[in-house]
């Protein structure tokens, strides 16, 4: 039972730093309650539609700071309002936080800005992606050694 | 569920929710938070979808009936564009909507224009409607609530949120509500917050199909008296319940 207490503990410690650097907050913990034996893979589920909407959201944001000819901001700030939606409701703080930043440079029309707001936001997504992805395998890891998933309290 | 000629009935505890947003990933969720409390679901992503599944869309099939059926883990989906025939509306009993959950911001048709349609309709005008928006803005909120909307949740959704809405559909004797600060309401007592539950404001209810009471006598606290066993509240807040004015 040593390597299952072991994976626990992994977990345990980085759903704690997940939590603590801000990168998820108590809505990722409502989601997680959602899961049990009839959903036992809902958490997952979400946050891969979560991360195909945003890498589609995040594209789109970036051809349209593209546009040499003129960039339609309303159409950034489309995929920003979208991408702070899905984010709020994963529990995504961090990105859902650059995304409202995000907006007041899209009101503002400043290119320059959005550009940078861009690269904050996908920074952000990427570290999100990494960290979720690491908590998803140590879940799996703690399955097959046959142990459970320690809930968040 | 029987079946008799054609009729089926539904089972009463089961509450049936048409619930609308245009995001995927909110869809998905609130798909979960409804069925985690034993509500059926039906999720489709915009208003129009919405209109044509309870038959309200202008633009009806040429051959009036049109139906496609999918399979769901125990739930069926039906996606059907109905005349408004009412036998016909009969053998679809089990489609029948409690409760309309929709977002306030979507293309095309926002939450606000689906609930006026929903309330303009004599055959849906019962159903309560509840919006979420990730939009806390005072002048919205009043705006749907005067257009008749039960209740209006600030997303994210939580689990309480739908605990609470599941309450008082299944008409409990006295409701419950919480406030959520914002207590600029026009005609209407408040009440403090009282729970830890996100709070949301709970409007004049149109009549719903449920043995509820409305009663325009001041609001007190009484335990609840459900003729169903209501589900148990994580924290118990206090709700105004007001009489129709539709």
């Amino acid at each position: 039972m040593d390597i299952v207490n072991q994976l626990q503990r992994q977990f345990i410690d980085h759903s704690t730093s997940l939590h603590r650097e801000g990168i998820v907050d108590d809505q990722f913990t409502e989601l997680q309650k959602l899961q049990d034996e009839n959903s036992p893979d809902f958490v997952v589920e979400v946050v891969s539609l979560f991360f195909e909407d945003s890498e589609k959201l995040l594209n789109n944001m970036a051809r349209a700071l593209e546009q040499a000819q003129g960039v339609d901001f309303k159409q950034v700030d489309a995929s920003v309002h979208q991408l702070k939606g899905s984010s709020s409701s994963i529990g995504a703080m961090r990105v859902k936080n650059a995304c409202i930043a995000f907006r007041s440079f899209c009101e503002a029309q400043n290119r320059e800005g959005c550009l940078r707001c861009l690269q904050k936001v996908t920074h952000e997504y990427s570290l999100l992606k990494n960290k979720l992805q690491s908590l998803f395998r140590l879940e799996q890891q703690i399955l097959a050694a046959g142990g459970s998933i320690p809930v968040a309290k | 569920m029987a079946s008799n000629g054609g009729v089926t009935w539904r089972r009463t505890e089961e509450v049936h929710v048409l619930a609308v947003d245009d995001s995927l990933v909110d869809r998905k969720v609130i798909e979960r938070l409804l069925r985690i409390s034993s509500c059926k679901v039906t999720a489709v992503d915009s208003g129009l979808r919405a209109l044509q599944f309870l038959g309200l869309d202008e633009e009806k099939s040429s051959n009036g009936l049109n139906v496609s059926l999918s399979s769901s883990s125990s739930f069926s989906r039906i996606s059907v564009s109905l005349p408004s025939d009412s036998h016909l509306r009969l053998l679809f009993q089990d489609l029948k909507v409690d409760l309309i959950i929709t977002d306030y911001c979507m293309p095309e048709m926002t939450g606000y224009e689906l609930l006026k349609k929903v309330k303009e309709s004599s055959a849906f005008r019962e159903i309560p409607v509840v919006i979420m928006s990730s939009e806390n803005v005072l002048a919205r909120i009043d705006r749907c609530l005067e257009e008749g909307a039960e209740d209006f949740i600030v997303k994210p959704v939580k689990l309480s949120d739908v605990k609470r809405i599941k309450d008082y559909m299944t008409g409990e004797g006295e409701k419950e509500r919480s406030s959520k600060g914002i207590n600029k309401r026009k005609q209407r007592d408040s009440f403090d917050d009282l729970s830890s539950s996100p709070p949301s404001i709970l409007s004049s209810p149109s009549p719903i199909s449920s043995s509820s009471s409305s009663s325009p006598s001041p609001p007190s606290v009484q335990s609840a008296s459900a003729p169903s066993s209501p589900s148990p509240l994580d924290s118990p807040t206090r709700r105004v319940k007001m009489a129709s004015s539709k």
